[in-house]
């Protein structure tokens, strides 16, 4: 099993290479580079421009060096210091912007992802053994719509109708009166009450495919000679089902954080847009608007990372739950 | 089947030589036996009605991208700031003449000012005394079809053009919904099936080059589409679309956006057809055509890809909504396509402000439903296909 | 209803069973009658499709949902009175106290039929506590005494085991465990040893038969091979189409059977237990041309790293001579590496050392190990393979005319109207009428599909005829037929197999001279009758004597030698 652990974290390397080299390379993407820009307006509006200071910012970025140099200098800040870069924008360490951004978007992808599980394991199981029931049917319907609408629309619908019906404005995390309180329990519980708007939208597809793969595959799963076995030896149907087939079934079901965990984290990225939520979404959308790139390119790589985590997560999850994986 | 075995040119429902078997319903049974693989797949397909519907509304869809210019009773771009968020109107079919006898005659209603005394604002609402006589087939602003061919018909629209005629209501500059609509479903559309024919060549290339040279090569192309795909889409697309510099032509920021959203889908596509690929290559039948002497391309094109085509088709049915999704979010975000290009995802950046959509709702309303239907018919059809992709399996 | 007579525990009286299919009603099983009586077997024998697991199953209500039970009743005697399954609710607690307490049942997959991500140890406990009011500690303990009785080595460390780090044996025998766990009165054995070598399956056999009489339960075994009927059953029903067409003590049935299915049935087994005399002899033949037309020398393959700690040796030093007009039999168990041989000589799995020597002509050699592609292909139309499976071997969106043809027009030797004059001649030459030449594969039945295989060899006039497990996957009354038609062809085509078989009946059948494989090495290389009939090595005299015999008044197996393999795996480099 350890071996198994440290295989796999190995194995997280290269992928994790591979993620800095495509976000570094979305830094150098847009053409001219923020300095030059950042000078220019600067002098433009007549502003003084500090010559010490601009070159110290290319000595550290090294704006002169070709790419790869560039991209080690990036990257030894990051694994010898913690040193994302500077943002141009906020005029500060990328470091100091991202933490708090990157801890709301864990809890939110996290809680998304609970709530995926939480209503597909049911449903999911409901519609493989009453396939074809009427349940069957109504599940499946709201499994299409949900896995049809994009979930910015989603969000902008339920906005639409909490202001038209409700007449208040979902948005943000905390109620305005607890946005700069420090953490009580009352802020908690208001936190809580604007947090299910958000995880529902964000959950809304994920939740849908899951039920999906979760029906196929116990549908797969309840024909097989073991399920037989089980009910030949006696076994009351709801044990038969929950013990052998759907213990079988969670497999396909854990590795699939594999997939839905970016798929979160991209439904967190543009619904924090839309929801105005202090996630890392709006900040990376307004750094690469205002091409303050190695702020947002520190975010597509985090947000990278954080995908891998779970990806790592669900394997441990799986060697736990299926002794094949285990073994070999 | 028989113990003589030899062959059975009909299956005989006899007790005595082989199952007994009896019909559902009194009739012929039609035998399979000279029937070919498209056919047995065509006649899977047909008979899943939902995926048949599904069909019907994607060409339903194409169709209305394919005449826009026709099918729009206005032009895109054309504003009437006296008209500003006016509500949609319906059709109606019958006028009431002065005696009390109805008529027939297609109408809209017009609309009139209203004054909210608290929030001091005016707004329109469709007035029941107006009627504005519209028309099939008629004279509207002049257009190009396909920007070749100059017309001034159109299918539908106000005998006079200075008349408002808003089925669907109208934006902020007081622009004709339905028929930006329409242009939009033009570009989305055809986003989706471009997008998607880019995949499926990335897609095919490279897991062809990962399937044929196999090794190392094969692994790294393996551990590329695993990093990709292990990325989240939204940020990614986000970085890549905001590098676009704001100064391209609108038609070259179509191309590139129809490539961005490619980039990240041929990873799914790729592996669909490596995995496929890989595993007809283990087939028996696949080695036995190698031990008749097949040269590796003859190996491919005649005995591998046949039996691969109708699951790629299904699995790039399945792609698009995954493109027309990712073309509407960036839009919507304002870092894909930009106006003057119409397209799903600019409509909705109109709805981007909850205070507007709730004055005119119809902004958010008709372009979400368009973006939904197409994405659950392909959805649909796809799923169709992919059931259907395989004749031989019961 | 109530009067069974005291020795019978269960009785099936008119059963029907319906399955409602997509396009129409399948009669799977109709009008059976039979009875399990206490301390006796009764053998279900028939052909695939035949309905006999079904009414298995329908003993236990656990047949899969468009089934149901249309008419009839099953008697189960409890106690003094007696109760119709077919009258409780299949979901209920009268069916499932039935279950695994009174009947236990025996699967033919033991890897499919265990839940792989329990321990063996649990899922035993579990039917032991279902049924009994024991404390985990006490069915602990029931359960390694359970598994020591199915002579599980060392049962108490092999109890916490997964299904995949047993053997296909071992599996078996934990599922006999299982199924005896709750002391039932009757035992359902559903083709039990099927998925299993010949030496597993006689120890296997062995160790039901054993337990049934100790135990005094009533069996059904379920099987289509009439020689496992001959060792163990009293009682036989023969099964064909959803009917019992006879029914019958074991020596009536093998000795005076009176439906001519029944008859049909057991003159294709019994056949398989001589050897065809060819008209013209190959010894004669052989003797004319002393020049091998195959000569493999000291064939090797390795799986994983050369010499690696790891490394398989699958094959190991092979070396035989394959004489024109002669069909030489290669036999072992799974794993013995007899597939592989196959493969190695037509080079699809290129051998790691070792050379293949190939004579078209008296006089002319090749070293096939070491052609370039250009001569491989020539090489691959005189030297053909047909395969196990006649269904994945035959792609299913080729006509058959496409199928056929294909190395025809690959290799350029005709088209147009010759080509189908061609493969109708060839569909002619293996029993198959040309008029089904536009149809596709899946309109044929397994026999025919394997017809289909051979006329593809067939069509480049090919000298040398590798079939690997060619007739494993078919019935017993065709697969004799598949063999005649070979048979028939080696006379007129003047060509030569390699026929590798699991199955020593049909080598024995079909082959001059044999070679039996064991882990990797030939052991044994003779005369398919003497080796048949008078092995020399132990291993040999072990695999001939575990092969269950068409006759009840003869079995084998009581006397059968055992084998054991020497401390030190020779496989393992």
């Amino acid at each position: 099993m350890l071996g198994y652990i440290g295989k796999r974290l190995l194995y997280m390397i290269p992928t994790l290479f591979g993620m800095s080299l495509i976000s570094f390379m979305i830094i150098q993407l847009p053409p001219g580079d923020y300095l030059t820009s950042m000078i220019a307006t600067m002098s433009e509006s007549g502003q003084a421009v500090d010559p010490a200071q601009i070159q110290r910012l290319k000595e550290i970025y090294g704006f002169d060096d070709p790419f790869y140099i560039q991209y080690l200098k990036w990257m030894w800040g990051i694994v010898s210091r913690g040193d994302f870069g500077w943002s141009f924008e906020w005029n500060q360490p990328v470091s100091g912007l991202i933490w708090n951004r990157m801890g709301s978007t864990l809890v939110i992808s996290l809680l998304s992802l609970i709530f995926v599980w939480a209503v597909a394991l049911p449903i999911g199981i409901y519609s493989a053994v009453r396939r074809g029931s009427f349940g069957d049917h109504v599940f499946t319907f709201l499994g299409f719509i949900g896995l049809a609408v994009p979930n910015f629309i989603l969000a902008l619908t339920l906005m639409y109708v909490a202001y038209r019906y409700l007449g208040q404005s979902v948005g943000g995390l905390n109620s305005p009166e607890y946005a700069e309180a420090p953490w009580s329990l009352a802020k908690l519980g208001d936190f809580m009450m604007h947090l299910w708007i958000p995880i529902i939208i964000i959950g809304a597809s994920g939740t849908a495919a899951m039920i999906r793969i979760l029906r196929a595959n116990l549908t797969d799963e309840l024909h097989k000679p073991y399920v037989i076995t089980a009910r030949a030896k006696g076994l009351p149907e709801y044990k038969v089902i929950l013990k052998y087939p759907v213990r079988i079934a969670l497999n396909p079901f854990v590795s699939a954080i594999g997939w839905v965990l970016p798929h979160l984290v991209s439904g967190v990225t543009i619904i924090a847009i839309v929801l105005n939520l202090p996630t890392a979404g709006p900040l990376l959308f307004r750094a690469l608007v205002s091409q303050d790139m190695y702020l947002a390119g520190s975010f597509i790589l985090l947000l990278s990372a954080l995908t891998l985590v779970g990806v790592l997560l669900s394997d441990l999850l799986l060697a736990l739950l299926d002794p094949r994986i285990r073994f070999n | 089947m028989n113990a003589n075995d030899q062959i059975t040119l009909s299956p005989t429902a006899s007790n005595i030589d082989g199952p007994a078997i009896s019909p559902l319903k009194k009739g012929a049974t039609v035998s399979t036996a000279a029937i070919g693989p498209w056919r047995l797949i065509y006649g899977k397909l047909i008979r899943q009605k939902v995926a048949m519907l599904a069909g019907a509304i994607i060409l339903f869809l194409y169709f209305i991208a394919l005449f826009a210019e026709f099918l729009a009773p206005a032009l895109p771009a054309t504003s009437k700031p006296q008209y500003t968020y006016a509500p949609p109107q319906g059709i109606s079919l019958f006028t009431t003449k002065p005696d009390g006898s109805s008529e027939f005659q297609l109408h809209v209603k017009g609309y009139k000012v209203e004054i909210d005394k608290i929030a001091l604002r005016r707004s329109f609402v469709v007035d029941e005394n107006k009627i504005i006589p519209i028309g099939l087939f008629v004279k509207g602003p002049a257009y190009k079809l396909w920007g070749l061919i100059p017309m001034d018909r159109h299918l539908i629209g106000p005998y006079n053009l200075n008349d408002p005629m808003y089925l669907l209501g109208t934006d902020r500059l007081g622009r004709d919904v339905f028929s930006r609509l329409v242009y939009g479903t033009r570009v989305s559309m055809s986003i989706g099936l471009i997008g998607v024919a880019v995949s499926l060549v990335l897609g095919v290339v490279i897991g062809s080059i990962s399937g044929f040279y196999g090794g190392w090569v094969d692994t790294a192309i393996q551990r590329v589409i695993e990093i990709i795909s292990a990325m989240p889409t939204i940020p990614l697309w986000l970085g890549l679309a905001a590098a676009i510099p704001l100064t391209w032509s609108p038609v070259n920021v179509y191309l590139v956006i129809t490539v961005i959203v490619s980039l990240l889908g041929w990873t799914s596509l790729a592996r669909e057809v490596r995995g496929r690929f890989l595993s007809l290559r283990g087939e028996d039948f696949v080695t036995a055509a190698k031990l008749d002497g097949s040269s590796e391309m003859r190996l491919i094109f005649r005995h591998i890809l046949p039996s691969l085509t109708s699951h790629i088709l299904a699995v790039v049915t399945l792609a698009v909504p995954t493109m027309i999704v990712a073309e509407t979010s960036l839009s919507f975000l304002g870092i894909g396509l930009k106006p003057p290009v119409v397209s799903w995802g600019v409509l909705l950046q109109d709805a981007q402000n909850i205070r507007t959509v709730a004055t005119a709702p119809w902004l958010l309303i008709w372009p979400s439903l368009a973006v939904v239907l197409a994405v659950l018919s392909f959805n649909f059809f796809g799923d169709g296909l992919r059931d259907a992709a395989d004749p031989y399996d019961n | 209803m109530t009067d069974l007579s005291p020795d019978v525990v269960l009785s099936v009286e008119n059963l029907s069973i319906d399955f409602t299919l997509r396009t129409h009603i399948l009669h799977a099983v109709q009008n059976v009658n039979f009875q399990l009586k206490r301390g006796k077997t009764l053998c279900l024998v028939g052909e695939s499709g035949s309905g006999k697991s079904v009414t298995a199953r329908t003993l236990l209500q656990i047949v899969d949902k468009p089934g149901r039970i249309v008419d009839g009743s099953i008697l189960l005697r409890n106690g003094t009175k007696v109760t119709d399954i077919t009258k409780l609710a299949p979901t209920g607690a009268a069916m499932r106290a039935i279950r695994g307490k009174r009947i236990g049942l025996i699967f033919q997959e033991p890897m499919s039929s265990l839940s792989p991500v329990h321990t063996i140890g649990s899922q035993i406990i579990e039917a032991i506590r279902l049924h009994s009011d024991l404390d985990k500690k006490a069915a602990r303990a029931r359960m390694v005494e359970l598994l020591s009785q199915v002579e599980i080595p060392d049962p108490d460390t092999m109890a916490d085991r997964y299904t995949f780090e047993f053997s296909g044996g071992m599996r078996q025998r934990a599922m006999i465990a299982m199924a005896l766990a709750s002391n039932p009165d009757i035992l359902i054995a559903d083709e039990p040893t099927t998925a299993l070598d010949v030496t597993t399956q006689a120890e296997i056999l062995d160790l039901i038969k054993r337990l049934q009489v100790e135990r005094g339960m009533a069996m059904l075994l379920i099987t289509h091979d009439m020689g496992v009927v001959a060792e163990v059953a009293d009682e036989v029903a023969v099964m064909r189409f959803g009917r019992v067409v006879e029914t019958g003590a074991v020596d009536k049935i093998f000795h005076d059977a009176e439906h001519s299915y029944t008859r049909q049935l057991l003159a294709s087994t019994v056949k398989l237990t001589s050897h065809v005399k060819a008209a013209d002899s190959t010894a004669a033949l052989s003797a004319n041309a002393p020049e091998p037309v195959l000569s493999v020398r000291n064939v090797s393959k390795v799986f994983g790293w050369n010499n690696g700690a790891k490394a398989l040796r699958a094959v190991d030093n092979a070396s035989f001579d394959l004489y024109p007009g002669e069909n030489l039999g290669i036999v072992g168990e799974s794993g013995s590496g007899k597939t592989t041989l196959g493969r190695l000589i037509l080079r699809i799995t290129e051998p790691t050392e070792g050379k293949v020597v190939y004579r078209r002509e008296p006089g002319s050699e090749v070293d096939v190990t070491r052609l370039d592609k250009h001569g491989l292909r020539a090489f691959h139309r005189d030297a053909r393979l047909v395969f196990q499976d006649p269904f994945a071997s035959l792609n299913p969106r080729m006509t058959v005319k496409e199928v056929i043809g294909d190395p025809l027009i690959v290799n350029g030797l005709a088209k147009g109207k010759a080509l189908e004059e061609r493969v109708a001649e060839l569909m002619r030459l293996v029993g198959l009428d040309p008029l089904g030449m536009e149809r596709y594969p899946h309109a044929f039945s397994g026999g025919q599909r394997q017809r289909i295989c051979i006329a593809r060899a067939l069509a480049l006039d090919p000298k040398i005829i590798i079939a690997d497990e060619a007739t494993a996957a078919l019935d017993v009354s065709i697969r004799s037929q598949i063999l005649d038609l070979l048979l028939d062809l080696r006379q007129r085509l003047n060509l030569s197999f390699i026929f590798i078989s699991h199955d020593i009946s049909v080598v024995r059948y079909f082959c001059d001279r044999v070679a039996v494989m064991h882990k990797g090495r030939i052991v044994e290389l003779g005369e398919a009758e003497q080796i048949c009939t008078a092995p020399k090595e132990a291993y040999t005299k072990s695999l001939i004597s575990a092969v269950p015999n068409p006759d009840p008044r003869d079995k084998r197996l009581m006397h059968r030698h055992r084998f054991v393999a020497p401390a030190i795996e020779p496989a393992h480099v």
